[in-house]
């Protein structure tokens, strides 16, 4: 199937005053039309910078996007200038953060807001408007939504400021909606309302979920394909049960045995040994070698290929890829 | 474990808590006078083995922290028993908690907040020790970078302020000073909420390490159940103000009978894409603390809710030894 959105080896660098952080080196990853793809990775990793380059919202300078291509169906998003994107931005493509108040202005009702975003990109009078805000409301799940409207963001919990983020982000009906760690800052049993609520989305509007965050749970509960991301780098991609089940990089195995769910209480957890290194200074060849348990002379030398381990799955990791049984 | 059917509580327990209650007035108008409470703690009771970890899990707002602040007395409970060892601290001023402060320690989620940004990590630890009367410089340096090595930190991080680590990192660095006085408690308020993953396992596996080495007992506070699963050997749910269920981990995890730690249990994403079951979804938000309704604190979000929770105090039954449940409907009662 072709892609809906692909994001074709996408360098970013920030510029700080004493040194220049390369913050993606040559990332690519692709969402097909109505599938869930989930970007996961520690803090630092680069997935936040890889969503806000899709849709031109780096903060540019001390960012730079020095390489790479982003498309979207026909259309190459770089080379867009500010009013031909502001057409694809919020109408076709569409994002949520995680901190809902701060997204959120604190002095406009939330019911002006939806509208705002609305009549951005739509001609319809506020009449009509103000009724889409309250099917939107409805859709995402908000009960008596047209008292609803004259709310302010401080009046509504947590989970509900971010069910109004997502009908705002649904408002001019997106074909890919980016979620940024939408449920990172609620409580576990709202964050199980709003999975179930984007997979409602999903199934009754049929668009595209990018989804970014770090939570290996929620990733197995809603991806259809996976990106692990690790400094700057894809460093493996492939179905959620090839990820899961079949992890073939040793990060991957690492995060997924350090989990305390899988573990046997009493045995030591697993625990990738050291820290992400720090992006303005990045190990030589595979960045993921002073932590992995197999790493070998050529790792610390030379950048790790993609190795295609079939039906999709690939992973940057030679060794593993030479020698499947070694432990990683 | 209330007045009510009283459990034989292990007598050498380090920490005991019963009753304990906190309410915190909600003040309006010029004069400031209190219009109503937030019931933050209402009626806690705990009770934690030496040497054993004693998860308290809960969502936000539940009570869980303020109970930790409580029991170190940052905060003055209003209502309620605390013995620490057997001896009664709740009256006690500030000054007589002196002595004790060094047996019970805390660590906190944001290990950057809790650290002084302008003091180095060995001015930091060393603080503890000169309070609690170790004189010779000397003894005190050495003691400095046997505690950093015992967290897993080089001897090169005693000169290097809190600015130069990274979360992990400041979390150990947090817990070589907590440890510095040498506590037999340390309470962990959601030690490890605030780091990376790969981080965390290592955290993890220094607490346990630690645990086993010195004898130490934990209060663990956290909202993540898999990790207090992990680290616990008992769990108790809190809810509002209320412990909802308290059990061992396994028997918990494998046995929950209170509605709310089934909602929470089957909210928590299995890490397993062949494990896509429809989670049990509680509707609605965690409700305020502020002037709940009588009865059950669950009654606005459970879903076997009758006209009889609304009303009165819902007591703790004990379904097993060690298994108590806060719900009538778990006993058919």
């Amino acid at each position: 199937m072709k892609p809906l959105l692909s994001i074709e080896d996408l360098h970013v660098e920030f510029r700080g005053r004493r040194a220049t952080a390369r913050v993606l080196e040559g990332v690519s990853y692709d969402v097909r039309p109505g599938e869930t793809v989930c970007v996961v990775g520690e803090s630092g990793c680069g997935k936040t910078v890889s969503a806000l380059s899709i849709l031109g919202i780096l903060p540019v300078p001390p960012a730079r996007i020095t390489q790479g291509r982003v498309r979207f169906q026909d259309l190459d998003l770089l080379d867009l200038d500010e009013e031909a994107l502001q057409e694809v931005r919020g109408n076709r493509i569409s994002m949520v953060f995680q901190e809902p108040m701060t997204s959120l202005n604190p002095v406009f009702t939330i019911g002006d807001q939806i509208r705002e975003a609305i009549q951005v990109h739509k001609k319809i009078s506020d009449e009509e408007a103000r009724d889409r805000c309250v099917s939107l409301l409805h859709d995402v799940g908000i009960a008596s939504p047209r008292d609803r409207l004259r709310d302010y963001p401080h009046q509504l919990s947590g989970g509900q400021r971010q069910r109004v983020m997502i009908a705002m982000a649904l408002s001019c009906g997106p074909e890919l909606l980016i979620a940024d760690e939408p449920t990172t800052a609620l409580d576990v049993t709202i964050q199980v309302q709003i999975l179930k609520l984007f997979q409602e989305i999903q199934q009754q509007k049929g668009l595209s979920l990018l989804y970014i965050t770090h939570d290996l749970g929620v990733v197995a509960q809603i991806a259809d394909r996976i990106f692990v991301m690790y400094a700057g780098v894809i460093t493996e991609q492939g179905s959620a049960r090839a990820i899961f089940h079949e992890p073939r990089h040793p990060y991957t195995k690492g995060l997924l045995s350090s989990l305390p769910a899988r573990a046997r209480r009493g045995s030591p957890l697993y625990s990738v040994p050291g820290a992400v290194p720090d992006p303005a200074h990045k190990p030589e060849g595979c960045p993921f070698h002073p932590r992995c348990p197999i790493a070998e002379n050529a790792c610390r030398k030379t950048f790790p290929e993609l190795c295609d381990w079939g039906d999709g799955h690939l992973s940057r990791c030679p060794v593993l890829f030479k020698k499947p049984d070694k432990d990683g | 474990m209330t007045m009510e059917t009283p459990q034989p509580s292990p007598n050498n327990a380090v920490l005991e808590v019963q009753g304990l209650v906190k309410h915190f007035p909600v003040r309006r108008g010029f004069f400031q006078r209190p219009i109503g409470h937030i019931q933050a703690v209402d009626g806690v009771d705990l009770a934690l083995a030496p040497g054993k970890t004693l998860g308290l899990v809960g969502e936000s707002g539940c009570g869980k922290s303020t109970v930790g602040r409580l029991i170190l007395k940052l905060l003055e409970p209003d209502a309620g028993r605390i013995a620490f060892r057997g001896e009664e601290i709740s009256g006690y001023t500030q000054d007589e908690m002196k002595p004790l402060r060094r047996e019970m320690q805390i660590i906190f989620q944001d290990p950057y907040g809790s650290l002084n940004p302008r003091m180095t990590v060995s001015q930091t630890i060393e603080e503890g020790l000169r309070i609690t009367g170790m004189k010779h410089p000397q003894e005190r340096k050495d003691r400095v970078l046997e505690l950093l090595h015992m967290v897993g930190l080089a001897p090169s991080a005693a000169d290097r302020y809190p600015h130069e680590f990274s979360g992990g990192q400041r979390q150990r660095v947090g817990l070589a000073r907590a440890l510095s006085v040498e506590p037999s408690l340390v309470i962990c308020d959601e030690p490890i909420s605030a780091l990376d993953v790969s981080i965390q396992a290592q955290i993890i596996n220094l607490l346990e390490g630690l645990q086993s080495r010195l004898g130490l007992s934990y209060l663990f506070i956290s909202h993540d159940l898999n990790v207090v699963g992990y680290m616990s050997d008992t769990v108790a749910v809190m809810y509002l103000g209320h412990i909802m269920e308290v059990a061992p981990a396994d028997a918990l995890f494998d046995r929950a009978l209170h509605p709310y730690t089934q909602a929470l249990l089957s909210a928590v994403p299995v890490a397993d894409p062949d494990e896509r079951a429809e989670p049990a979804t509680l509707g609605g938000d965690v409700p305020s603390a502020y002037e709940p309704p009588p009865g059950c604190k669950f009654q606005g979000r459970c879903p076997l809710v009758e006209d009889r929770c609304k009303e009165g105090k819902i007591e703790m039954v004990s379904v097993d030894a060690d298994h108590q449940v806060r719900c009538w409907k778990v006993t058919g009662t």
